[in-house]
Formats: C-alpha cells, structure tokens, sequence
C-alpha cells in the first residue's frame, strides 16, 4: 500500500510540473510544507505528514470551491541553509501564500527572516524553542515550547514532595531550554537539583548516563530527550537498569513519551510521570473522534504522537484563515485572523494564539504511563490549564 | 634525433604552455551561469547555492584531484569559514568582502595547522583524522553556543549591500552574482596554480610520491602547502554561504557535507578542474527534482545515480565524456 | 573507596557490553578492507540488514530469538555473496574513489529501502525470558542482557582468533592480506577466498546487527548513523587485523563509557580524541602492518 502510494505521489508530482498551469475561476491557496521527510526523524515527520493529510481529507469539502494545494519539500534534517532555500524557493518560485513544517528549531529560525522579507506568514508545526518568535512578527507556532512544558513540570515536582532531582537532557538547543525550565520552576518551589548531564545529540546509549544517575541515588530523574528511537532509548535504558527498583522515580518531557512508540518501549516499571499537551490516550470526545478517524486511515495498530497533533492542529489554523478569507489570502489579515485563533475541537483540548507573543496557550497535562487494557498508555490524570508561555514574561526584549 | 623530428608530439615545454591556454570549452560554465541569471529567474537560490558547491568542490579537488589526499573531513574549512563570516556579520561587521576574505584566512589557518599535524600518514588512517577533525570542530561549535548560537544556528547575521550598493534582495539576484563573480576568481586562482609548477608537482607526487621524494622535491611541505590553500577556498566557499543565505547551522561541520561534496565532486570527475564545474549542478539539480517528485524515497534514486556511474561510468561524467570523444577521434 | 569501585565496575561492564558489539560488527570490514583493500564504507547496511530480518522472522513468522537470529546471520552472509559477485567484484581493480562513492550509493539505497520495507520507526527485538531483567555482577546488578552479550562476544572473538590462527583457511587468509600476489602464486584462490572472508565478516555484522539491537538501534539511517564507530575500530586496530579490532573495540568502548560516565560534559569528544590521538601515535593501527 505504502508502494503504491509512494508511486502515486510521483506521478501525481510529475504530472504537477508537467503540465501547464491550469487557470481556472476558483481561487487557489498555496501553502509550502517544509519538513524533514528522508532524515533522521523521519519516523515523526512521517507522523505529521499523515495528521496533515488526514486534516485534508476530513475538512476539504469546507474550503467549497478554493483549491487547496500542499507542496511538500524535504529539508533532510536539522540543515538550515537548506530550509532556507527551499522556502526562498516557494516563495519566490511556487509563490506560495503560507509556510508550514518545521520540525527542527534552526531550520524555522533560518526561514523566519524570509517570512518578515517575503510578508509570508509561517506556522510553526512543531520546533519548540521559545525564541524563535521574536525573530519575526509573521510567525505563529501551534505546538508547545519547552519552557511551557518543563517549566511547570519542575513547579509540579516540587509540589510533590520530591527534594533533590538529577537532570538529564540532550545536548542542544531545546534540550538546555528544558534544562533551564525544569531547574527554575523545580527550584522555585524548594527543590534541588542534585546534578545535570548533557547527553550528546548523536548518542547511541543511555546506559552510562542513567548507571551514573542511579549510582548518585536522586529522589528523581528529570529527563528530556527528543522524540523517535532516542525516547525508547531512554525507557528502555531506565527500565534495564532497574532505576525505578532503586527508588529513582523518572519524571520527564513528554517528548519521551509519545504515543506511537509506547508499543516498543516493553515493560516500563510504573510511577513513570510526564507533561505533555497530548495523549492518544485523553478521553475528551474530541480526542477519541480523532483517534478513531486515525486507526481507521492508518490502521488499527496506529497511533497518533503529540507531532501529529501540532500538525493537526496546523491545518485547523490555516483552514480557517483560509475559510475567513475566502482563499484570497492576505499576509497581514491572516496574521491578524491567526492572532487570538481558538479551537476547542482539537483533540488535545481548548488550544489558542496568544496575540501578544503568537504563540500557543494550551493545557498541559500531568500524564501517568500505565498500561491500559494491556497497552502502555499515557494516562491525564491532572490538568493545567491554558499555560502561556513563560519564557518571554522571564526573559524581556 | 630523427625520431624526435618526425613524431608530431609537442617538446614538454609546448606542451605545458599549449595546456595552460584558455580553449573554448572552458567558457561554457560562464555562458551556462550568464544564462541561467536571465532564463530561469526563479531557480536563482538554488543556482546560487549549486556555485557555493562548485567553489567547494573545486576546492576539494585541490586535495584530492591534484594532491591525492582522500578526506572526509574538507568541511571543516567550509564550516569554519562560515561561522568566521556568520559570527563577524553578526557581530557588526556586515561589509561581505571583507568577511569573505578574513573567513578565507581563518579557514587557511585552521588547514594549515591541521595539515601539519596530519599529512604524515595516508590512506585509511588520514581519512579517518580528517574525519575526527571535523567530528570535534563540530561537538566544539555545539559546545560554544554562546559564540555559534549552537543547534540553533547563529542567527541575526544582517550584512552591508555588496560594495554598498547592491542589497541581497529576496529573489537572489545579488546573491547570485555576487556568488559567480567569488567563483570565477576562485576558478582563475585555481586554474592559474594547477598550472603553475607548483600544480604540476602535486600531481607527480600523486602519481608516485617515492619518485618525487628521489627527485628531490618537498613532499610533505608540498602538500600542507596546498591542504592550506584548499582550505582557504573551501573557507571562502563557507563565508558565502553564510553570507547569501545568512545563517549558518552546525550542520556546516558535519561529515556529511563532507560526504556530499566528495560525491559531488568524484561524480563529475576528479583531478580535471572542471568536475566540479559538472558534478555539482547535476548532482544538486538531479537532487532537488528527485526530492521534489519523492520527498521520502529520493535517497533511492540517487543511490542508484551513484552505484550506475560508478558502475558505468568511471571517471565520473567528465570521465565518460573524454571516453566518448577519443572514440569519435579514432 | 567503595563509591568508585562500584563505578568501575559500572564502567567496565557496559563498556565491555558496547565494545562486544562493536567488534562484532567491525571486524569483518577489518578483514575484508585488509585483504582486498576495498574501502566498505556500507558495511553497516549488513549489520541493519542482520537486525531487521532478525526481527522480522521473530514478529512475523514467530520464530525463537536464537534461531531467528541465527536465519538472519545466514541469510545476511548469503546475500552479502551474491552482492560481492555482481557489484563488488567489478570494482578491486578500481581506485578507493570509485569504492567510496559506490559503497555511499548502497548506504542510500539501504536507507530508502528500509524505510520503504520497515517503515520509519525503529525495530524492537523482543528478548525471551531468560534475557530479560537483572543478574548480580560483582556485587553489583546489572542488566542480563548485556552479560550475555559479553559472553557471546567474547565467545566469538576468542573463536575467530583461534580459528584464524589454527585453521589452514586461517593461514590462507592471513598469507593472502600479507601479500596478495604471492598468496595467489602459490596457489591460493585469493577471489574465492575473498567471498568466503566476506560472507564470514557480513554474516558478523549481521550477528551484530541482531544482538545489538538494544544499543545500536535498528532503523533506516543505521548505516550512516554508526558508520564512524565502525571505521574507527577499523582504523585503531589496524587493517586485516583480528586482534586489533578487538582491542580497540575494548579500548573505545570502556573509553567512550568512562567518559559518559564521569566526564559526560565532553563526553562525544573522546571517541574522536581518541582516535585523532591513537592515529598520530601508531598511524597504522594498534595491529597494523606499517
């Protein structure tokens, strides 16, 4: 199946340049998604490709007649001058009328000077580093940032009675963002930090890492990792060293835990706690439309991670300024539409624009990894509502 | 003596001097770059960023054409003279020439030092320390986040319009220009020292470094020599690139940039000055059609460019091209 | 005192773990790069490729970890031969520039074919009972599945070590990385001997591909991904090397660990240190052939 939609995509692709533009009455929106579809988190994008394209499918009849055309441009990896490029290239080239994507941090902060230049507005579908925001007024994020999660995740820690925490995270830019977030909000309310290690980005193993965190017996374990196999990783290594046994309750970004790779992550040993913004596994009824509408195009056995939610959720966005506008899409009313956005049918909860920062508030929620009808799962058992982002209010221009 | 006279072959004098003069088909790439500017102005990014490449890898095939060092770690020069230029622009230095040059230098330096250090071996061993040498220039920029922005790339890189004049415009035009005009004294340099006697004894001690050293020339400072100035041009090559898309990511210290630029180069032809002429258009054009028609399965098509070349067409394309012309001639 | 007993003994056995693995994988391309010098930069694609039918048989087709493991190193080494035939063989005479960029072409081709078999996400090996939680380790607790990789590392390499030593195919090989035109003057069938020597160092590769599932993941960009450690055991140890590789392996992986571990700060510094300063010290490797 997935050969004969690979082939599909290429004709389809190559008919595309084929053949002349067609003009037609109807107004035609192009948005350009820049993501890195051949790298190495390639299992995550292929997540956000699927949300994307199931957005599509579902909400296409609301667009009526406005034709909706998606370009898909592969950035390979964390390879700014690349992303920049290619978005130079669909602006100026495919001309096209919104940017989306952006897995990667640098990549979006290397396009956000073209946004400003081009008056582009860009939606940021999951790159999580507070700062990008400032580098250009036509940049929204629908995702999370790492000091909105982390942050009152360290506040929550402490609440908890937990004394002396140990941090590990992954040694770059949104990892020293979680670090950063984790210590302020964990040490704000009485706790300590006992230790920090920066693991390298390309880390084959945990192992050494966690030996050396159990061997210094913290009451917990606050870790960052990004998503993919480095979160399996992570589990598996906690789990093999049997740190939970030794009294080191795990505590961490809930990019250590998404959804989709829960099924590899074998017999993680229970009191493993997270923050996150999504859960295949929240029982709000706008979540279980989702999920069933996911199982039933990509089978059974799938499952939706919190990228497929922030890119989900992307589309939501451009939809209505798309819908609003009657697909003449204009750069500053767009922004002024995506300025203040809601939707509280996205299946993570109430989601919005802060108009001020154009960043995202949302809940987040304390999530408990247990097994639900057998399966790992991640459990909400608190929320924390609407959390704005606390970076800016911490760190003024 | 009378052999000599009937034989039409050229004294070696002629010879040199006859492979020094400028021939017509050295002329196409500047008509292709002139052309291009007018025909497909919207392909001017991209067209920019190929010349960044071709730079990059006329630098390469300084090293490996001529000299015969196979490395994996040339884009540490790249990356540092990147940065050199990324941190100045954004620090306040924004006039692009000056950038250009002093990120050139710094690149030379680094080339210098570490050629010093590790061209007393070959083969495996010297792949495997350019390899580190780029490995820990890398782990370096990602640890000195508060200089190089680390993995979020150094940002606010803001420049001064080329020769106060031209601003680098969203379209490329200036960049584009600014890019052909960098590699067309890149190339006269180029050309100029594979010419040069000091061109020539590279390429005799590729052929046989123990004859070189019995003839008496300087072998190893021969090839620090030229590891230095590639490095610079390959520096040079980084500064404009950080200048034109002004940014500059760690991933300008990677191996697979290193990876890529060797492919680039070996596919067109290497030791011909104009592989890379050749190689990276095709290969960076090749690249962005394929990944555009199969953003996810593109690795395929060019791991099988490549197997096929390799395959059946040694010598890269200009290697195939010569093949095609001696037998036309016969 | 105790306190860094106790974190030697932590370094050690998860160094040793990690070094096991790597030199599983490495030593065939040490062998194969010594005899034919042929510059195998996709010798992790027989390692990924090990891992992925190890865990295809087990989840597809429900076979034991041991005989699943065991399919796919044959497997591996059988197709590894049918590869050296058609493609490989054609490029001995050529220059280590046509190796790279043709061994670079599989590298992608593996990528893209993986991903199109396996989907993007990582495999998971499923370990039988036996393998799973802990095993007390001098004093210590320590995860059963790495003892058991320790052994059956070391199993190997004390096997191939006496093997290669003892065995007339042995003297063949080492006669033929020595002095190839010699070998091949009194008789020896070095081509033959070739294929032989790469089934054996990909059907390792695969060995270590499947069993180091745990810690080098398996997924698409596999061969890319670890391409370095590979070499830089090769390089350290010293080309056609048996000895050498395992050595370094020790070294770079008890290394790499005891930095993680008490120097995590400039942790992903040390492998390239290390190697950067091992090289200038013996340029041919630790075993190497000057």
């Amino acid at each position: 199946m997935r050969r004969l939609q690979s082939v599909c995509g290429m004709l389809i692709g190559a008919a595309a340049i084929l053949s002349p533009a067609l003009s037609s009455a109807a107004e035609t929106v192009k948005v350009g998604v820049i993501l890195g579809f051949s790298g190495q988190a390639s299992a995550s994008v292929d997540q956000m490709d699927k949300a994307i394209n199931l957005y599509v499918k579902q909400h296409q009849s609301e667009l009526g007649d406005v034709k909706l055309e998606l370009i898909r441009r592969d950035d390979t990896g964390p390879n700014p001058d690349m992303a920049r490029r290619l978005a130079q290239e669909l602006i100026t080239r495919d001309k096209v009328n919104i940017l989306t994507g952006f897995f990667y941090t640098p990549n979006a902060n290397a396009v956000a000077p073209l946004a400003t230049e081009a008056k582009v507005p860009m939606v940021i579908m999951n790159a999580a580093t507070s700062s990008t925001m400032r580098l250009s007024p036509y940049v929204v994020r629908v995702s999370m940032t790492q000091w909105q999660q982390s942050y009152p995740l360290g506040q929550w820690a402490a609440k908890q009675g937990v004394k002396r925490a140990y941090v590990a995270v992954t040694d770059y830019g949104p990892g020293h963002d979680a670090e950063a977030a984790f210590a302020k909000g964990f040490t704000e309310a009485g706790g300590q930090i006992v230790g920090s290690v920066r693991m390298p980005l390309k880390n084959p193993d945990f192992i050494p890492f966690l030996q050396r965190i159990k061997d210094e017996k913290p009451e917990a374990l606050f870790a960052f990792v990004p998503g993919s196999k480095d979160a399996t990783a992570l589990m598996k290594a906690y789990t093999e060293l049997g740190l939970a046994q030794a009294g080191v309750r795990l505590i961490a970004a809930g990019d250590c835990v998404p959804d989709n790779e829960l099924e590899s992550m074998g017999d993680v040993p229970p009191g493993v706690v997270t923050m996150g913004y999504y859960s295949a596994a929240a029982t709000r009824p706008q979540n279980k439309a989702f999920v069933a509408a996911w199982k039933k195009e990509y089978g059974p056995d799938s499952l939706p991670s919190p990228f497929a939610v922030g890119a989900y959720d992307g589309m939501a966005a451009i939809f209505y300024v798309i819908e609003k506008q009657h697909g003449k899409i204009d750069p500053d009313a767009t922004m002024a539409l995506l300025k203040g956005w809601r939707n509280d049918d996205s299946p993570r909860g109430p989601v919005m624009i802060d108009p001020e920062t154009r960043d995202v508030v949302q809940n987040m929620y304390i999530r408990k990894l247990e097994r639900v009808d057998g399966k790992l799962a991640n459990v909400e058992t608190e929320t924390i509502p609407m959390v704005k982002d606390p970076w800016p209010r911490l760190n003024p221009q | 003596m009378f052999l000599y006279r009937a034989a039409p072959t050229l004294s070696p004098v002629e010879y040199m001097v006859r492979s020094h003069r400028l021939r017509w088909p050295e002329l196409l790439p500047w008509l292709a770059i002139l052309a291009a500017f007018f025909a497909f102005p919207s392909y001017l990014a991209l067209g920019a960023q190929v010349m960044i490449m071709v730079l990059f890898a006329l630098s390469l095939d300084l090293v490996l054409g001529y000299a015969g060092i196979v490395t994996l770690g040339h884009s540490a020069f790249f990356g540092v003279g990147a940065y050199t230029a990324g941190i100045l622009a954004a620090h306040g230095w924004g006039e692009p020439i000056s950038g250009l040059v002093v990120g050139g230098a710094v690149a030379g330096a680094v080339g210098l030092v570490t050629g010093l250090i590790i061209l007393r071996t070959r083969g495996l061993t010297l792949l495997m320390l350019t390899l580190a040498v780029v490995s820990m220039l890398g782990e370096a920029a990602n640890k000195a986040g508060w200089l190089t922005g680390g993995a979020d790339g150094l940002q606010g890189i803001t420049l001064d319009p080329l020769l106060g004049l031209f601003h680098f415009d969203l379209f490329g035009r200036t960049a584009y220009v600014y890019c052909a005009l960098v590699l067309l004294a890149g190339w006269m340099f180029v050309r100029r020292l594979v010419h040069a006697p000091f061109g020539r004894s590279l390429t005799g001690m590729r052929e046989n470094t123990a004859r070189m050293h019995a003839i008496g020339a300087p072998v190893r400072q021969r090839l620090v020599t030229v590891y230095a100035i590639a490095a610079a041009l390959a520096g040079v090559a980084g500064a404009l690139q950080a200048q034109t898309t002004q940014f500059v990511g760690l991933n300008v210290l990677s191996f697979e940039l290193s990876g890529a630029v060797l492919i680039m180069l070996i596919f067109g032809g290497v030791g011909r000055l104009y592989g890379a002429f050749v190689g990276a258009p095709i290969y960076m054009v090749a690249q962005d059609a394929l990944s555009r028609l199969d953003p996810e399965y593109w690795f395929f098509w060019v791991g099988l460019l490549l197997v096929v070349t390799v395959m059946f067409a040694r010598g890269g394309i200009l290697g195939v091209v010569d093949q095609i012309r001696r037998k036309v001639m016969r | 005192m105790h306190e860094f007993i106790s974190a030697l003994v932590s370094i050690l056995f998860h160094g040793l773990a990690y070094a096991m693995i790597l030199y599983v994988v490495s030593v065939g391309l040490s062998v194969t790069m010594g005899l034919m010098g042929f510059a195998n930069l996709a010798h992790g694609v027989f390692a990924m490729a090990g891992g992925y039918v190890a865990v295809s048989l087990m989840n597809g087709l429900g076979l034991h970890f041991p005989s699943a493991v065991a399919l796919a190193v044959l497997a591996v080494a059988a197709a590894s031969v049918v590869l050296e035939r058609l493609l490989y063989a054609r490029l001995y005479g050529a220059g280590e520039i046509e190796q790279v960029l043709f061994t670079i072409g599989l590298i992608f081709i593996s990528i893209a074919a993986a991903k199109f078999a396996f989907g993007p996400t990582q495999q998971q090996l499923v370990l039988p009972e036996a393998l799973r939680g802990e095993v007390e380790v001098a004093g210590r607790m320590f995860p059963t599945y790495r003892a058991f990789i320790i052994v059956v590392g070391a199993a190997i390499a004390l096997g191939l070590w006496l093997g290669l030593e003892r065995s007339q195919f042995g003297a063949r090989v080492r006669a033929a990385v020595d002095n190839r035109r010699m070998a091949r003057s009194v008789g020896i069938d070095t081509n033959l001997l070739f294929s032989l020597t790469f089934a054996l160092g990909s059907g390792l590769a695969a060995l270590g591909g499947a069993l180091g599932g745990e810690l080098l993941t398996i997924h698409p960009n596999y061969a890319i991904e670890h391409l370095v450690y590979f070499l830089t055991v090769v390089a350290v140890g010293g080309l056609g090397s048996i000895r050498g590789p395992f050595l370094a392996a020790v070294l770079l992986g008890v290394g790499d660990t005891a930095c993680k571990y008490l120097l995590p700060d400039i942790g992903a510094f040390f492998i390239y240190f290390a190697l950067f300063a091992l090289l200038l010290w013996r340029p041919a490797g630790l075993f190497g052939r000057a």
